[in-house]
């Protein structure tokens, strides 16, 4: 499956650029952000066999709990920090963001729109947690423990002090955006936040 | 430079290999020698003065590619030794200290690399310490045996490097005081490996392992058989170096793996005793576990290896870590073990954030255990995937050193 949220975030990394990605998986944005946009790129990552693969794939991974923070991470030592559809996972979304904009001068969040028009009409109408492509867990074992909605992203960021930059739509991950979107928050599945410290 | 029990190069890596039940292990090694005694080849100390000549006893296993590209070398913990895998005979019971990650197969397959590994210089397993014979007295050593670093260790082992012919190895692989040496290696010759991979180390002895250490041995200095370091024809100051080495094997485990392994229960008895007698198990088998060291290690040795360890401190010799770590060219990956006490995790990380500082390639990875600083020689499951596949991944990326020895 070709990764268009992949491919957009990496159009958004400034070439050349020092790069954190969390939850990095088994390396593959970063591999390709290496390959395409020749950063220096390492990766935060909790699962065994996940890092193994980045280590394999000769990545620069490290082996740690995104829920701790980034204590072993200093301060604006990064261009760019990433976290690519993971921050609904988090037990702490809130204070990773802060992290983010801390250890890197530019922050990436892509994330599932919860207000997406499908996930609205399966609790609306259907009356049931909503199951889908983007979410196909049940309820009783997501890890999706922190779902949000664009319009709850945009007010994090306003409470945290953050500027966006850039705001991108994704109706599905593998299919390129539409030009345009009117009323992002209930027609994109996934939203690619661009944000800073203002 | 003389080879003592072998004469020809081609001889390296001749690891016969294994008798059924040993089917997946490095099968039968032998310990070879190599004497260093030409000029040129004196050991210069970093505490002043050298050592010549000298010996340095190691084993290998695998073998040595034709672009010799595939070399690992294994530095060993304070204890430990040049049998690191495999047995000296098929009657052999007790395979080598990290037989568990070396072998066909294994983390360290030798099925595609050379692996190496030498007993330290200041050892008392076949290389030359302060148990060897003194040439300018005729008698051992003793504590005239100058004293050695770990930078002397390293600088050692360069030399039987260069007597394999191998100017680049793939990686340098160690844990505790063999951490310790790799990073030592990769930082003082970066041109000497492509990878390098500490395990449960720190760059600078922590004051808590110098404490322990410091009471092993006064422990050994306070047995009346240690005579000044003298000993050797007599008694030997078996008393001291068996207390030195129940204190370190307390620094070796954790408190869950202790409460786990012993926790309160009585070795073959159902009552206390009322006496000093090693009514608990603990007892028993710290007790154990210091005679038998006794067998096979010599206590001048362990005062001289306990103080390389303890004078280790990249950020003494270099300023601050970062600029330790300034100049090395080797891919990392560090490894540390949760329930460490000895070197907790938190060192290890200073190493990961030293390097990145500088935007150097390093790993780390945390494994999860209870066996505490032993877990590096016990947890192979956690381990292997991930070693195999820095190795791996190493082979891919290795380049020849830009001016070969």
């Amino acid at each position: 499956m070709r990764r268009i949220d992949y491919k957009l975030i990496e159009d958004l990394v400034p070439d050349g650029s020092t790069v954190l990605d969390l939850a990095c998986g088994d390396g593959e944005l970063l591999a390709e952000l290496i390959a395409e946009k020749h950063v220096h790129g390492s990766g935060v990552e909790i699962d065994q066999a996940a890092v193994e693969k980045c280590i394999g794939r000769g990545l620069s991974v490290f082996h740690g709990d995104l829920d701790a923070g980034l204590a072993d991470f200093s301060d604006q030592s990064h261009d760019v920090v990433i976290l690519s559809l993971s921050l609904q996972q988090l037990r702490r979304p809130r204070m990773i963001v802060r992290e983010m904009v801390r250890v890197g001068r530019l922050a990436i969040v892509s994330f599932p729109n919860f207000a997406h028009w499908i996930p609205r009409t399966q609790l609306c109408l259907g009356g049931h947690m909503p199951v889908s492509k983007d979410l196909p867990y049940q309820w009783w074992d997501t890890p999706n423990i922190h779902l949000c909605t664009i319009q709850d992203f945009r007010k994090l960021c306003r409470e945290e002090g953050l500027c966006i930059e850039h705001e991108l739509y994704l109706t599905a991950v593998d299919k390129d955006p539409p030009p345009r979107m009117v009323a992002p928050n209930l027609l994109a599945r996934v939203a690619i936040f661009v944000v800073t410290r203002c | 430079m003389t080879e003592k029990k072998s004469s020809a190069r081609k001889e390296i890596g001749d690891v016969a290999m294994g008798y059924d039940e040993d089917v997946g292990n490095a099968g039968v090694v032998r310990t070879r020698h190599a004497t260093f005694d030409q000029p040129g080849q004196e050991l210069a100390l970093e505490g002043g003065g050298t050592l010549a000549p000298f010996t340095l006893a190691y084993e290998t296993y695998g073998t040595l590619s034709e672009r010799k590209d595939n070399a690992v070398m294994v530095f060993h913990a304070l204890s430990g030794d040049a049998h690191v895998a495999g047995r000296h005979g098929a009657n052999d019971k007790r395979p080598g200290w990290w037989d568990m990650m070396i072998g066909p197969g294994k983390g360290l397959d030798t099925d595609k690399y050379f692996v190496i590994c030498a007993n330290v210089i200041g050892g008392c397993s076949g290389s030359t310490g302060p148990s060897s014979e003194d040439p300018a007295t005729g008698r051992p050593y003793g504590t005239d045996f100058p004293m050695i670093t770990i930078k002397d260790m390293v600088n050692a082992q360069l030399l039987l490097l260069d007597h394999l012919g191998i100017g680049k190895l793939l990686a340098a692989v160690g844990g505790s005081m063999g951490g310790m040496q790799a990073l030592e290696l990769a930082i003082s010759h970066p041109d000497r490996t492509h990878l390098c991979l500490p395990l449960a180390t720190a760059a600078r002895q922590p004051t808590m392992a110098i404490a322990f250490n410091e009471v092993g041995r006064q422990a050994i200095m306070a047995d009346p058989d240690w005579e000044g370091g003298h000993y050797y024809g007599g008694k030997m100051p078996a008393k001291g170096l068996s207390v030195a080495r129940m204190v370190g094997h307390i620094t070796y485990l954790s408190d869950e793996a202790m409460e786990e392994k012993f926790g309160r229960r009585l070795q073959d008895i159902h009552d206390y005793t009322f006496t000093f007698s090693a009514d608990f198990e603990v007892e028993s088998y710290l007790r154990h576990q210091g005679l038998s060291f006794t067998n096979r290690f010599d206590a001048n040795t362990y005062l001289y290896i306990t103080r390389a360890l303890d004078y280790f401190d990249l950020t003494r010799q270099h300023g601050t870590l970062v600029r330790a770590f300034e100049d090395v060219k080797a891919r990392f990956l560090v490894m540390g073990f949760s329930s460490d006490s000895l070197h907790p995790p938190y060192q290890l990380k200073e190493i990961v954030s030293a390097l990145r500082a500088t935007h150097k390639h390093v790993s780390y990875y945390e494994v999860e255990s209870h066996y505490g600083h032993d877990a590096f020689l016990l947890e192979r499951e956690k381990m292997e995937g991930i070693i195999a596949a820095f190795l791996s991944s190493g082979a891919r990326t290795y380049t020849p050193a830009a001016a070969a020895t």
